[in-house]
């Protein structure tokens, strides 16, 4: 039984808030964490305008599979320059996609720290990255993906498939 | 046979021609290109997709923007530029243009940008790769000839598409010398292709290919008729250099007849957009009043074509 994508929303809004000022930037990574980067900037009423990463033109995996259909303009509507940023994501798998989105925010500037907050961490780390904040840790067969799924009327719900 | 642009799997191997690529491939390189045009206004203008690839620009004919386009989308991709005017180097020694290439492949090239005055010369290197079984290597055509200048016209789609947002209700007319223009061709392939339902060409008889009726295209020699209503109207070059025998009076006749003047423009929709390959000669094809006026997307066209030459580049060398 996977939790409910809506409650670890609100507990990951809740666990960030004592941390966050007023220069505080997120940064969702299309999609999934982009859907969860919305709830969290609306949850917490900031003031910076939320960014949005497609990180396609970053992964370590272009060489293989080439240019991912369906990209998206990468948004970053506020300086990135000495302010403090949280990256968010759905599931926090290998650490990969984390590591491109870092290289592509510096491309913007030099930000005073960045963070990571996720609603899951399935584990299966291939790279040294440690989210600040998970909402929900679990250990999941490499054999299945965790993904995040959102309905039209707006609901998230994880879903676990065969890879 | 296999269309030799596509690999087995019909993905982009080559960009030789926009004549026979099917619709999802052009559609897939304009939505492609739109990411990259945002990596215009960042600090840093460069992404990751093509560090440590060498791409050779092989202009065996002069070029300026194209040629400085390549190069741009090439460095903010990462790729390392090696630039060769051929025309004052090893062919004027005497070498082939394979043997050019073979020794070029020595040196470890990946991708190919060719210009050359012979229709067809990227086809034939994109042939000699394959037979050579050099399939990692990717040729992209930067104008052949009177054939195809397909990142052209494929810049030339995104720009319509950025302005009108749409191509099935369209009526687009290409303006002067239709004869001698490989862009006039790539234009009239993307437009048929992307579903434009009304594709015009204006020009006097001379300067027309008798059967370009063929290609699906309204003729006209009127331009104030063939402006009427039009949403967008490309302007061509006046191609003095490959003029040969007296197909024109003179440069002012022509401008009298067939120069883009406010008053003739005045035909086309309020709204209409007005494009120019460039360069442009002032006065001969286009009046200085619409090419500096509101209705000119002549600059805009040059940086799309940045994006457009990327999203064509990352394509090929993530084939």
């Amino acid at each position: 039984m996977l939790p409910d994508a809506e409650r670890l929303c609100e507990a990951l809004a809740e666990s960030l808030r004592p941390g966050l000022d007023h220069e505080t930037a997120l940064v969702g990574i299309h999609t999934g964490g982009v859907w969860v980067a919305e709830r969290l900037h609306a949850a917490l009423g900031l003031k910076t305008p939320l960014g949005r990463l497609d990180v396609s033109f970053y992964r370590d995996d272009f060489g293989r599979s080439g240019l991912h259909p369906q990209l998206k303009s990468s948004d970053i509507p506020f300086d990135v320059e000495d302010r403090p940023i949280i990256i968010v994501d759905d599931v926090l798998y290998t650490g990969r996609t984390i590591r491109a989105a870092m290289n592509e925010i510096f491309d913007y500037g030099r930000p005073a720290r960045i963070d990571l907050a996720v609603l899951v961490d399935r584990g299966g780390r291939e790279l040294p990255v440690c989210p600040r904040w998970a909402a929900q840790t679990l250990q999941i067969e490499p054999a299945k993906n965790l993904q995040l799924e959102r309905s039209e009327a707006g609901t998230l719900t994880l879903r676990l498939i065969d890879a | 046979m296999r269309n030799p642009q596509l690999d087995k799997n019909g993905g982009l191997q080559h960009l030789l021609t926009i004549d026979g690529l099917p619709r999802e491939i052009l559609n897939a390189i304009l939505d492609n290109a739109a990411p990259f045009t945002e990596v215009a206004e960042r600090e840093v203008k460069k992404l990751p997709l093509l560090r440590g690839k060498s791409v050779f620009n092989l202009f065996f004919e002069s070029s300026t923007r194209t040629r400085t386009t390549f190069e741009i989308a090439a460095k903010r991709l990462s790729a390392d530029v090696i630039n060769l005017n051929i025309g004052t180097s090893s062919t004027s020694k005497g070498e082939t243009l394979l043997d050019t290439v073979d020794n070029l492949c020595a040196m470890q090239a990946d991708m190919f940008v060719v210009r050359h005055a012979s229709s067809g010369a990227p086809f034939l290197i994109a042939q000699h790769l394959a037979a050579m079984k050099l399939e990692h290597i990717h040729v992209i055509n930067a104008g052949d000839g009177r054939h195809a200048h397909p990142t052209q016209g494929l810049l030339d789609m995104y720009t319509i598409r950025h302005y009108k947002q749409r191509f099935d209700n369209l009526v687009v007319a290409i303006v002067g010398d239709v004869l001698h223009s490989r862009v006039a061709r790539s234009q009239i392939h993307a437009l048929t292709a992307l579903g434009v339902p009304e594709v015009r060409v204006i020009g006097p008889k001379t300067l027309l290919p008798s059967d370009i009726d063929k290609l699906g295209v309204r003729v006209f020699h009127d331009m104030r008729a063939g402006l009427k209503d039009a949403d967008v109207v490309m302007m061509l070059r006046l191609q003095n250099e490959r003029m040969k025998g007296a197909l024109l009076p003179s440069p002012q006749e022509f401008f009298k007849s067939y120069g883009l003047t406010a008053d003739k423009l005045q035909h086309a929709r309020p709204d209409a957009i007005v494009m120019h390959p460039g360069p442009m000669n002032r006065g001969v094809e286009i009046d200085s009043a619409v090419a500096d006026g509101p209705h000119a997307v002549i600059l805009p066209q040059v940086t799309f074509g940045i994006a457009v030459r990327m999203a064509v580049m990352s394509m090929l060398a993530g084939a």
